[in-house]
């Protein structure tokens, strides 16, 4: 042989330390493709995968009688792929055609190079299928679904409405969003570089879940009867707003919460025409939507004036500070420390006695009554009645009453609060309280929602809501039905009386802050049967022009309401009652 | 008498066909590997699946023409044109200045010579055969510290030039490589050898640990993102380390048995140069830890046949070319492996026989055919 041993060895160590190599980077290969295998196919699938959402259909909103007060509609997003795109000219045209846009804003929107871009949403179905229909490539049609209100207007404080990822913004689309919304499901498709997607590679596809139903206790014809019995008032009394509240006060259940003007749900962000949004600042444009959205029974405070002489009485008969039979005399007028209150009715009731008294709404007898029970006792009835406290309804942003402190209720204080005046409650908070009055002395808690259910109708979650017993005693609240039933067979309230029925309630009128600026604002709270209360009402207006006595122009609309309403609940007449008994 | 003419016979037409049968083997699977790493691409430039692998099976073709035509050649008389050959490489490397030169992918590298050619490729099969020649002819003068410095230094002009003029660092790197394997195997010293590859080893650990403590001056910048890109390629994902973390998707999501052939997602567009310096990254992601393995298996082989052919070679200068060869592809083979699993940082180079590139092949397989030759000169005893 020619060649050296030394060059053989030397031959031998390169091919050894090269197979040495390799075998190393075999070892880093298994490295790469056992131990990190999962860290780079994720990585790898993220940077291939081309996410679609997949809205979940939201839940429904169902009344107690099963009408659907709150829906979904298919509408549909139309977008572009650029990459897909073959006749540019065609797609323009075509989808400024069909989507009734500008040539020029599709044109804007198609010629973008982006991997995909939206020219439309909320897209009828109808005209969704159409552009489908047409095969455009690089067009692409995904069907979505949109919150539909089907009777637009009705109860649109309460229901509230959704955004453009259908989230609750108002109501109870808000406070029930973790039932109503659902999970969203996602469409993943492989796609290239340059973001075409592979139709070989097929799609990934997690489903939605949908929402589940909420079963609510409001009564959808009781709502729609109340809403036209207010609209006709603050029509007939030019009033700024009306508001109408019914709720069964044994349990709370709200069948009905009305504040006119409502708006339309399925137009939330479009103002009334009546408003001239020209020259609005985007600030104060939203200022006025939010003004809009606003449900004054729960969200605004406001001096209930008579209508809390229910609480008063209340207190003084359950302290044993007045009885019913009690003779008083109002000379029209009460002096309180350097103070003169006047009654209502400045020539005086003269001779009364205490049921009299409420009948007439005689305001110096109810200074006495607040004056006996002083600061304390009365300021413990507050307490007791839960009237310092917020009612835990089921709606966003129940205010809080606001009311003077305990140190600082003097007597003109004490005299001012007796007949209503000086503080300020919610109307629902003012109905609660009154309820417990009349229902033998249960604080329940109002409230909208009665259960969760399903989209097959099985009940998911039912609610349960706490009540609070013994608020006063029972014979106090039967005393309270007994007065107040008066009060609407021959006192103030007489214009609520309807022949047949046991109507209990109690009228107000009072001035709104700042006193003198001639604003008014007039109510009535009603209950039936008087003897069992099965539905109380609060009905109140803001600012009527005219008359604007409570008993004059409230008391008769509550009067409407009940014709129908309580026939509707199947409260019989007591004549028609003692034929079938 | 019979006997002894068949022997006589069979030495003759001895040629190692394992050899040729790993090459083949190689070569079929990098035409089904560079279709299936290149044709979404191609058909999406080029209207054309079939774009890369037409023009690679028309190289490959001819390399194999040409190998054939080398092997029948007396490995001999590489000899004689052992100077020219020099001559040759510098002219090429040369003609890369002129208008002939072709830029891609934002190199100059390439002369169009009626077809295009890289005269990187040209050089390493040209400076194997100057260096077996010139080494024989050194004698032992070869085994002195002059002799290795004139050896390096006739080396270093094309190497350089590589490096200047063709901007191509990894190609010079290989015939450093080649032309330190030969003289390494011409030289009875160890000591040396070992020394000066621990000084290199040393001097690029040191340049590693200077920019990783960010002690280096910002002018050395180019070269140094790439280091920092491949410390941390998941940092610079959007710039340098683009490529090296999308090779490493690549291979991570293949998995042990990978995606099954033809079906990569890196290569629709995510990686570039996937049916070139990535295509094992994309025979990874398809044939899994698997097929990776077989195929650095198949190159331990060649690496194997080509040791016992040089081992058995007639003379030093077969050995020599052999040695070459070997050299050649097993630099490119590590290094390429390295490079897409980001065990060193990020630098163009082709795995042998597989990636596309026409260059490569025609002159892979000349190189093939001079071993062969040499496996011809055997003598079975």
């Amino acid at each position: 042989m020619h060649n050296k041993t030394f060059h053989r060895k030397k031959i031998v160590m390169i091919c050894l330390c090269s197979i040495l190599a390799l075998i190393g980077l075999t070892g880093r290969l298994s490295y790469l493709m056992i131990n990190r295998s999962e860290y780079y196919s994720k990585a790898a699938r993220d940077l291939h995968e081309r996410e679609r959402k997949i809205k979940a259909a939201r839940g429904e909103i169902i009344d107690r009688t099963g009408n659907v007060l709150a829906t979904n509609r298919t509408v549909c997003t139309v977008s572009v792929i650029h990459s897909q795109i073959e006749d540019k000219d065609t797609v323009i045209r075509e989808l400024a055609q069909a989507l009734e846009l500008s040539e020029e804003t599709v044109r804007k929107k198609v010629e973008k190079v982006s991997s995909i871009e939206r020219i439309k949403s909320n897209v009828d179905k109808t005209v969704g299928d159409e552009i489908r229909n047409k095969n455009l490539p690089g067009v692409k049609v995904d069907e979505d679904y949109k919150r539909y209100y089907p009777y637009d207007t009705l109860a649109s404080k309460v229901l509230g409405f959704t955004g453009s990822d259908n989230q609750g913004i108002i109501g109870l689309e808000v406070i029930y969003e973790e039932y109503l919304k659902g999970i969203n499901g996602t469409i993943l498709t492989m796609t290239d570089a340059r973001g075409i997607e592979l139709a070989e590679e097929g799609e990934r596809q997690l489903e939605p879940v949908n929402g589940n139903n909420l079963v609510i206790s409001l009564d959808s014809n009781i709502q729609e009867y109340a809403e036209q019995i207010a609209r006709n008032t603050m029509e007939a009394k030019q009033a700024e707003a009306v508001e109408v509240l019914v709720m069964n006060p044994q349990n709370g259940e709200i069948l009905a919460m009305v504040n006119v003007p409502e708006f339309d749900l399925n137009h939330p962000f479009e103002l009334p025409e009546t408003i001239d949004t020209t020259g609005l600042t985007e600030n104060e444009k939203q200022d006025l939507l939010n003004n809009m959205w606003r449900n004054g029974c729960i969200n605004d405070t406001y001096e209930p004036g008579s209508t809390f002489k229910i609480i008063t009485a209340a207190a003084g008969l359950e302290e044993q500070v007045v009885e019913t039979g009690e003779d008083f005399y109002c000379p029209g007028y009460k002096i309180v420390e350097d103070r003169k209150i006047r009654c209502h009715k400045t020539r005086g009731h003269g001779a009364e006695n205490f049921v009299q008294a409420v009948m007439n709404s005689c305001n110096p007898v109810f200074v006495e009554t607040g004056l006996r029970l002083g600061a304390d006792r009365f300021y413990g009835y507050f307490q007791k009645l839960g009237l310092l406290e917020r009612t835990g309804i089921d709606l966003p942003g129940e205010a809080g009453t606001i009311m003077h402190k305990k140190d600082n209720i003097g007597m003109v204080e004490l005299a001012t609060v007796s007949f209503g005046q000086s503080f300020q409650v919610t109307p629902v908070r003012l109905l609660t309280t009154a309820s417990a009055i009349i229902n033998g002395g249960t604080l329940v808690t109002p409230h909208l929602a009665v259960r969760v259910e399903d989209a097959d109708g099985n009940t998911v979650k039912t609610f349960s809501y706490k009540t609070k017993e013994n608020a006063i005693s029972k014979d106090t609240s039967d005393m309270m039905k007994f007065i107040l039933e008066q009060v609407v067979a021959e006192g103030t309230g007489k214009n609520a009386y309807i022949e047949g029925f046991r109507i209990g309630g109690k009228t107000a009128t009072s001035q709104t802050l700042p006193r003198g600026s001639g604003k008014y604002i007039a109510s009535f709270i009603g209950f039936a049967p008087a003897e069992n209360p099965q539905v109380i009402a609060l009905l109140i207006i803001h600012n009527p022009q005219g008359i604007y006595y409570g008993g004059t122009i409230a008391a008769p609309r509550v009067k409407e309401l009940y014709e129908n309403v309580l026939p509707y609940l199947g409260i019989e007449k007591e004549n028609e009652k003692s034929y079938t008994d | 008498m019979a006997g002894n003419t068949r022997k006589k016979k069979k030495a003759e037409s001895f040629m190692d066909y394992s050899l040729l049968f790993i090459v083949i083997f190689l070569l079929a699977f990098g035409l089904i590997m560079v279709y299936s790493a290149s044709s979404y691409e191609s058909m999406l430039k080029f209207d054309d699946a079939g774009y890369y692998l037409k023009k690679q099976f028309f190289a490959t073709v001819l390399g194999l023409g040409c190998m054939v035509v080398v092997t029948k050649i007396d490995y001999h008389w590489w000899a004689k044109i052992a100077k020219p050959a020099y001559l040759i490489s510098a002219v090429l490397i040369l003609l890369v200045l002129t208008p002939l030169g072709i830029t891609a992918n934002g190199a100059r590298r390439w002369l169009n010579l009626g077809m295009s050619l890289q005269p990187a490729e040209v050089a390493k099969v040209g400076m194997i055969i100057f260096f077996a020649d010139f080494i024989c002819k050194a004698g032992k003068s070869i085994k002195t510290l002059k002799g290795f410095m004139i050896t390096i230094g006739i080396a270093a002009p094309i190497s350089l030039m590589i490096m200047t003029i063709t901007s191509n660092l990894s190609s010079a790197i290989i015939i450093f490589g080649i032309v330190f394997l030969m003289l390494f195997v011409a030289s009875p010293d160890y000591k040396h050898y070992v020394l000066g590859a621990l000084i290199m080893f040393a001097v690029a650990a040191a340049v590693v640990y200077a920019v990783y403590t960010g002690l280096l001056p910002e002018e050395l910048s180019y070269r140094l993102t790439r280091i920092k890109a491949w410390l941390n390629p998941e940092a610079y994902a959007s710039s340098k380390g683009f490529q090296t973390l999308q090779a490493l998707y690549s291979i991570g999501s293949g998995g042990i048995f990978g995606k099954g052939l033809g079906q990569s997602m890196q290569k629709l567009g995510y990686l570039p140069e996937a049916q070139n310096d990535m295509i094992f990254s994309i025979i990874c992601e398809e044939l899994g830890l698997f097929g990776a393995t077989a195929i650095i298996l198949l190159f331990v082989l060649l690496i194997w046949r080509f040791m016992v052919i040089a081992n058995n070679a007639p003379d030093l200068f077969g050995a020599l070319l052999v040695v070459g060869v070997m050299g050649h592809i097993a630099i490119q083979v590590i290094l390429n492996i390295a490079v897409v699993t980001n065990t060193i940082p990020n630098t163009g180079i082709t795995l042998p026989f597989i990636s596309y590139g026409g260059s490569s092949v025609m002159f892979l397989m000349i190189e093939i055919g001079m071993v062969l030759s040499v496996s011809r000169g055997i003598r079975l005893e």
